[in-house]
């Protein structure tokens, strides 16, 4: 087993890579109560078309969301009571890129842990429930459709990009999930559940040595053939359509303002556009700009105003979005406020502000185990190690940023989608 | 380890000082607390938030937050909440603790000055303030007061603590009411201000890697602007033991889908201050307090009766009140399923699984609260409004030796007060 040391973030992790393929991670946390466990797997809602043993499989929109809600089904029943019943507390997401499986508990930790593996690893599925379950995401699917903040998004995506799969919903629609059977889910299990397809990261006051021991006592020995995945053609760097508006019951204009980005690399560099993009937001819109400080007093962003930079695999944007009486005035501003840049730079008082406030900010969060283990095993899907970025982030510069809103913030990569007050198409 | 140290720092002035190397942050806060009145409340909600909007040095949210970017991107909240029949305003605040600074710079002492500054030196003008920012809080309080409505679970539950309690403070909402709030004139809401900086009780909070002699140097240099009072009292609580003669049933129509019905019961005195608090605690968890309780396992999963029942304590009034949301007509047959459930605790009918199933839930429950430095603060700060210094780990041990009788006798004390029932416009 490997011990890495990260200097600034002052953290340990172990690392061991078992003779099944998975990748263990262990934050050792000595001082604390609870232990936290997230099992992952590097599959989600955009692999739906994939290719294992020679031959090619297109499943349904919103399987992996489907797959994981009946993993907590087991020969004895539910998994989930298993756990409560020990006091954990557990429970599971399917984004776009993984689905991963949790709990936190202060008693009984490895006898938790064991059942989280089990539970993920074993599939049970029978005609009955998997049919039962349709009456229940079919609800979730409507709920959420009903979400004028899910629609919003959901739009922007599907303008920004013209194939890639992020444009379809992680839950799929009720259409989609009514061609689900007991088979698919065996399939797609098979092809993305294996051990190696996998990541274990575990934090708390525990044995390292211990958390391996349980994954080989439980976990198949063998590695397995892992699915080959397609998300389709390039996508081009331009956006798909520049605006995109629906009608639905809310009390003012909502409204998400996207550029697009440039796919991730793998490994650091991926690592590296996060932070640019995050600080490219900060600098153009963030809380402490002058332009955001502009928009609040004019009345045309208020408190709900909200931005970030998110990527998966072949696609990465920056969004920005709230209520607004007037959207499209919004988008021109931060328009006119990147060719400001482009032309002046960004104050340098006012980046020195902002970087120690988002650094600050990111290294907070290491508090949390849930942040601290998903994290890791995102970056690990990704190619790099997340306690590796206080040190990236100390050798940003100024220029690097001011390059990416240059490159990104341009009308021909701008997609604006609002959803204003009035009746719904049906 | 984590050592806790108390201290006061001024008459009236109390510190929490947490000692701990365990977090990337140090939490503090500022809490003035005061006796929860009708006719104030609703002012004294409204303070932290128009302080909150600037100072003399930075006397706007753009100033404020560039001073927050430069301590790294620290956080300072208004918080208003309910202890008792205490009610607690001030701020929470967050920032990167001084060992994880890019720069080796030391935050604590300057995030303790601009603290210090929010509640003590705010932007005023004509000696009074800002009447731009008292409107505007105005306008956002009164907004949050009427939102309280949208939310049908906890609105149920507060009505029912506005019914039940209605000749007594702790029937007053933290928030206050509407009117109170729409009376507020920026000279009327400063002279409150300055009353509550003279008479509040102030309890100060620190969690994080710095030593408890340069967290009390910080804050006393940072709270030195505090006007010297000989005035400041803590709070009293009054508890009524006994439900009155006859249950009240208190309806109210709605239009809503599904029924909300909550039941309030007196516990015979029993508070946190009773020797058996913790017999109570475990009663609550197993009666109604966690996913494998009675309540939660019976009328919800079992029978069917319920979208939800839960119960919750109110340790320092002596309250205990059940929550549950139920189809309109199923009223009578809930009731009486959620009263079989009392009967059966009462009677000793407690399986060995769920005796220890609650005292495991609560032990961790109370011991994950010393890995957040946030619910560390409510816990010290809950303490401290009741005038209790016990800590988590002697709780826990009580937890421990708690029997099944002792719960049954905690049961028995608890008397059914007032029925509170949202019930749909039909019908």
């Amino acid at each position: 087993m490997e011990k890495l040391e990260f200097a600034r973030a002052r953290e340990t992790m172990a690392h061991e890579k078992l003779e099944n393929g998975l990748h263990v991670f262990v934050f050792p946390k000595p001082e604390f109560q609870k232990g936290y466990a997230f099992f992952a797997t590097n599959y989600g809602g955009m692999d739906m078309r994939f290719r294992l043993d020679g031959e090619w499989h297109d499943t349904p929109a919103g399987v992996a969301h489907y797959l994981e809600h009946k993993m907590f089904d087991t020969k004895e029943g539910n998994a989930l009571q298993q756990l409560a019943a020990n006091g954990a507390s557990p429970n599971a997401f399917t984004s776009n890129a993984i689905t991963g499986y949790y709990f936190e508990s202060t008693e009984k930790f490895e006898e938790n842990l064991k059942i989280l593996l089990s539970f993920v690893s074993v599939p049970y599925f029978t005609k009955e429930s998997v049919d039962k379950e349709q009456g229940i995401i079919g609800q979730e699917i409507g709920m959420i459709e009903d979400d004028p903040d899910w629609k919003v998004f959901t739009n922007l995506m599907s303008a920004l990009y013209r194939h890639h799969p992020i444009r379809v919903s992680v839950a799929g629609s009720v259409e989609s999930i009514s061609h689900i059977t007991a088979e698919t889910l065996y399939a797609c299990h098979k092809a993305f559940y294996d051990p190696a397809n996998m990541v274990l990261c575990v934090a708390g006051n525990v044995d390292p040595a211990r958390i391996c021991a349980a994954a080989r006592e439980i976990l198949p020995t063998q590695a397995g053939p892992i699915a080959e995945k397609d998300y389709g053609p390039a996508e081009p760097e331009t956006a798909a359509e520049h605006l995109k508006e629906e009608r639905m019951a809310v009390s003012s204009p909502i409204f998400q303002l996207g550029y697009k980005g440039d796919a991730p690399e793998r490994g650091e560099k991926g690592m590296r556009q996060q932070l640019l993009g995050e600080l490219a937001c900060e600098v153009l819109l963030g809380n402490s700009t002058p332009l955001y400080a502009r928009l609040y007093r004019e009345g045309l962003i208020n408190r709900n105003f909200s931005y970030g930079y998110d990527d998966a695999p072949g696609c990465a944007f920056l969004a920005a979005g709230g209520e607004s009486r007037d959207p499209e005035a919004v988008r021109d501003a931060v328009e006119a406020e990147a060719r400001r840049i482009d032309r002046e730079g960004v104050d340098p008082a006012l980046w020195e502000r902002v970087k120690k406030g988002v650094y600050g900010g990111k290294m907070r969060g290491l508090n949390s185990f849930e942040n601290l283990c998903i994290g890791q095993a995102q970056s690990f899907f990704g190619g790099w190690d997340f306690l590796r970025f206080p040190e990236v982030f100390a050798g940003i510069r100024k220029s690097e940023v001011e390059a990416l809103i240059a490159r990104w913030v341009v009308p021909e990569r701008t997609a604006l989608s609002v959803v204003r007050p009035g009746e719904a198409q049906a | 380890m984590l050592t806790v140290t108390r201290k006061e720092l001024w008459p009236g002035v109390g510190l929490t000082a947490v000692h701990t190397t365990k977090f990337k942050s140090s939490a503090m806060s500022v809490t003035l607390l005061t006796p929860l009145s009708r006719e104030n409340a609703g002012p004294n909600a409204l303070i932290p938030a128009v302080l909150r909007r600037g100072t003399a040095a930075h006397p706007d949210m753009e100033s404020l937050s560039a001073a927050l970017d430069e301590l790294y991107g620290g956080t300072i909240e208004p918080a208003v909440r309910k202890k008792g029949e205490t009610q607690c305003i001030g701020f929470v605040a967050s920032f990167l603790d001084d060992a994880y600074t890019l720069n080796g710079e030391q935050i604590l002492e300057q995030a303790a000055r601009l603290l210090g500054e929010l509640l003590l030196a705010p932007y005023t003008q004509n000696g009074a303030f800002c009447p731009d920012y008292t409107a505007g809080e105005k306008a956002n309080l009164i907004d949050r007061i009427r939102g309280q409505v949208n939310d049908k679970r906890s609105y149920a539950v507060q009505r029912l603590t506005q019914e039940m309690c209605r000749d007594e403070a702790f029937g007053v909402d933290k928030l206050g009411d509407e009117e109170t709030v729409a009376a507020v004139t920026p000279e009327s809401l400063w002279r409150r201000y300055q009353a509550l900086l003279r008479e509040a009780a102030v309890e100060v909070y620190y969690c994080g890697s710095a030593q408890p002699e340069r967290v009390e140097a910080a804050l006393r240099d940072a709270l030195a602007a505090l006007p010297e009072s000989t005035d400041r009292c803590r709070p009293e609580c009054e508890v009524l033991a006994h439900a009155g003669r006859e249950i009240r049933l208190v309806e109210e129509p709605m239009e809503v889908s599904q029924g909300k019905l909550s039941l309030g019961f007196r516990t015979g005195g029993l508070t946190c201050r009773s020797e058996e608090y913790p017999a109570l605690t475990m009663c609550n968890a197993i009666f109604g307090g966690t996913t494998l309780s009675k309540l939660f396992r019976n009328v919800r999963e079992r029978l069917s009766l319920c979208y939800y029942a839960s119960s919750m304590m109110e340790k320092q009034k002596g309250l205990l009140m059940v929550s549950s949301g139920i189809e309109f007509d199923k009223y009578q047959t809930a009731r009486d399923e959620i009263l079989a459930q009392l009967e059966a605790i009462r009677r000793g009918e407690i399986e060995d699984w769920e005796l220890e199933g609650a005292r495991r839930t609560l032990i961790s429950g109370h011991r994950t609260t010393l890995d957040s430095q946030g619910r560390q603060e409510e816990f010290w700060l809950g303490q401290a409004a009741a005038g209790l210094d016990t800590d988590i780990e002697t709780l826990c041990a009580q937890f421990e030796t708690v029997t099944r009788e002792q719960v049954a006798a905690a049961a028995q004390k608890l008397e059914l007060d007032t029925i509170y029932f949202l019930k749909g416009k039909e019908g």
